[in-house]
């Protein structure tokens, strides 16, 4: 009991079994299929995967923000310091939101209200999770803007967002989700919307604000060259599972998925230069409104033989704190 | 802003003078000899034709044109072919009743309106989104008239809650004036409840399902806090074009009211005027209601840039 104690001591987030499900017309999208894993305390965690496989979903379930009429969490936990989130009331819910967990999204162009401005949108975060004064809540929000390097920001604070280019908008919501000194943030493509030149200074703006504040990070991406920069541990989603896990050196040295191969093929590499053709991977995602036999990657994966095809893998350990879900996980990294 | 009051303010007059044109053309086509009204029926042809040149209408067109306008401006709307007294006169003794009803139903609409559209969209497919739609199908499709003696014969005749007609001016006490206007105002407000709340829901559903609303969502922010502090500020503009609307046509609306109710108001005035062809007053409670529209045209267009700073003129 000591034992298991002082493990989960620097677990911030636990997630078991998480199942979310969206509900169409006629059909049930299994958008989670029981996915388990953890976050740290001050850690960088990065969670990969092509558009639909259930990041972003991820996401919104940790934050209870899903659409309320569209989608529900069906089953699982989430614990954060070690208390399921799934059953806290929403005034309860709303507490965490902002102050403990925040999150920032993949399109700063629009989510920021249009009508307020950006100093007060901020400062709103600070007044709803402490009892600071209108004057106080906007000097804060003044040393936000300062702290994600606007130039400005005495001026800044009362610019509307259409008033800011989209780097900037993006350094705004940084501000508004680190205003209240989250343990966790979330952030959700948080480059993808923006110039090549500009993601590269937001993301260097994350990492550095990280290290100062000891948030912790849950990276989601699509950008395998973003995690190799950022993230310490990289989740890799399919389909909505997990199908590999592993500390961002080992994932990199020695891939045990073969979709998290394929990924990692599709990245474009400066030094295999320009006339090749970049490899992609075949065939489509499945269709998760159907039950899915066996594993789901099979129908595109180079590795599938019978069983593959007819029993689901599960997450399994291929190494030390490197796991993955496939029968045959030890030949794809001998590879 | 005040380079675009100005263009606005110009633009007025250039529109005002059209409806001053139509206006005065109106009465100079329309059937019937005003001078040969005003004689009564056993006049003389002589007799008319005194009246005809006592009133300048023997002058050219333009002529009688510049006449008018130029009295207009200096605050003589004319007098009144029957009851032989200045028209502002009689429109100022009718002013009350009316801008009272209109008043009262415009705060009628809108804070019932808003509310209902917004806990609509709030919860949609919920008991008060059906409760509307059912409730608009009604206020939409039954007219005025109907709703107002329907109301008469229940709350009135049956009930003997409310008094079944009249108006009682305000200084006859705050009570009887608002009692004798609940009926009317209800009635009249209706349609317009109905109107300014599937506006405001459809509003507001679109600005719900927009990014902004999920960062607010992941601040902590409080469903009061999102749905009247973000949603209802960006809902704004297209809620504030119909609440402009609802009071321009309002003016229709109040016509009928009054002569249901039997309230002495401008509307009565007019539909008086209209079956006497007592044009000076139909001339004058038009050309003050175009003014009235174009004023609120104006005020509608300076508070969007008090909703959206992306409003810029």
């Amino acid at each position: 009991m000591l034992m298991r104690e002082s493990i989960e001591e620097d677990v911030l987030l636990d997630i078991r079994d998480l199942e979310t499900h969206f509900y169409g017309e006629e059909s049930v999208t299994r958008a989670l299929g029981g996915i388990s894993f953890q976050v740290k305390k001050g850690e960088t965690l990065g969670v990969v995967g092509e558009s639909g496989c259930g990041k972003s979903v991820t996401a919104l379930s940790i934050l209870r923000l899903l659409p309320k009429l569209s989608a529900r969490t069906v089953g699982g936990e989430i614990r954060f310091h070690g208390r399921d989130i799934l059953e806290l009331s929403d005034r309860e819910m709303r507490k965490i939101r902002g102050d403990q967990i925040a999150m920032i999204f993949q399109e700063p162009m629009t989510s920021l209200n249009p009508v307020y401005t950006v100093g007060h949108q901020i400062a709103e975060a600070v007044q709803i999770h402490t009892k600071a004064s209108r004057s106080v809540a906007m000097e804060k929000a003044e040393e936000m803007l300062r702290l994600v390097r606007i130039a400005d920001p005495e001026r800044r604070v009362n610019n509307y967002p259409h008033e800011l280019s989209g780097g900037m908008r993006q350094r705004a919501m940084i501000a508004i989700a680190l205003a209240c000194s989250p343990e966790l943030l979330i952030a959700d493509e948080p480059t993808t919307a923006l110039d090549v030149t500009i993601q590269a200074q937001i993301l260097r703006l994350i990492v550095d604000l990280k290290e100062r504040t000891g948030t912790a990070v849950m990276f989601i991406t699509h950008d395998l060259g973003v995690v190799a920069e950022t993230c310490q541990r990289v989740i890799v989603m399919y389909a909505g599972r997990i199908v590999e896990q592993a500390n961002v050196i080992d994932l990199f040295a020695r891939p045990a998925h073969p979709y998290t191969q394929g990924l990692m093929r599709s990245v474009p590499d400066r030094r295999r230069g320009r006339q090749r053709r970049l490899p992609e991977i075949p065939g489509i995602v499945p269709n998760l409104r159907e039950p899915i036999v066996g594993c789901s990657f099979a129908p595109r994966c180079p590795f599938a033989i019978d069983i593959c095809r007819d029993k689901t893998p599960i997450l399994r350990d291929v190494g030390s704190s490197h796991a993955a879900a496939c029968w045959r996980a030890e030949e794809v990294m001998g590879v | 802003m005040a380079g675009f009051i100005f263009r606005r303010l110009v633009s007025t007059i250039a529109v005002m003078a059209m409806v001053g044109i139509f206006v005065f053309l109106l009465l100079r086509l329309a059937p019937g000899d005003p001078a040969a009204m005003i004689a009564g029926r056993s006049a003389t042809a002589e007799m008319i034709a005194g009246i005809r040149e006592k009133l300048g209408l023997n002058d050219p067109m333009p002529v009688q044109f510049i006449r008018w306008v130029r009295d207009m401006l200096g605050g003589d709307f004319g007098t009144s072919i029957f009851a032989g007294r200045p028209v502002l006169e009689l429109i100022s003794q009718r002013l009350e009743p009316t801008l009272s009803l209109s008043i009262l139903t415009m705060i009628l609409s809108v804070t019932v309106g808003v509310s209902f559209g917004i806990l609509a969209a709030w919860r949609t497919g919920g008991l008060v989104d059906r409760l509307l739609a059912a409730f608009s199908a009604l206020g939409y499709s039954v007219p005025v008239f109907v709703i107002g003696y329907f109301f008469i014969y229940f709350f009135a005749f049956r009930m003997h809650w409310l008094p079944v007609q009249g108006y009682v001016p305000i200084e006859g006490g705050f009570r009887p004036w608002f009692v004798h206007l609940i009926l009317p105002t209800v009635a009249l407000g209706f349609g317009y409840i109905a109107f300014i709340a599937r506006v405001t829901r459809a509003s507001m559903l679109e600005v719900l399902s927009e990014d902004y609303m999920r960062t607010a969502a992941a601040k902590g922010a409080s469903s009061y806090a999102m749905l009247f502090h973000h949603a209802l500020k960006n809902a704004g503009v297209p809620i504030l074009t119909v609440i402009g609307i609802s009071f321009a046509y309002l003016i229709g609306g109040v016509v009928l009211t009054e002569t249901v109710f039997n309230i002495p108001g401008i509307g009565r005035l007019v539909v008086d005027a209209i079956n006497n062809r007592d044009y000076p007053i139909i001339q004058s409670v038009l050309i003050l209601t175009s003014g009235l529209y174009v004023l609120i045209n104006l005020t509608v267009d300076l508070a969007y840039t008090l909703i959206d700073p992306r409003i810029r003129y």
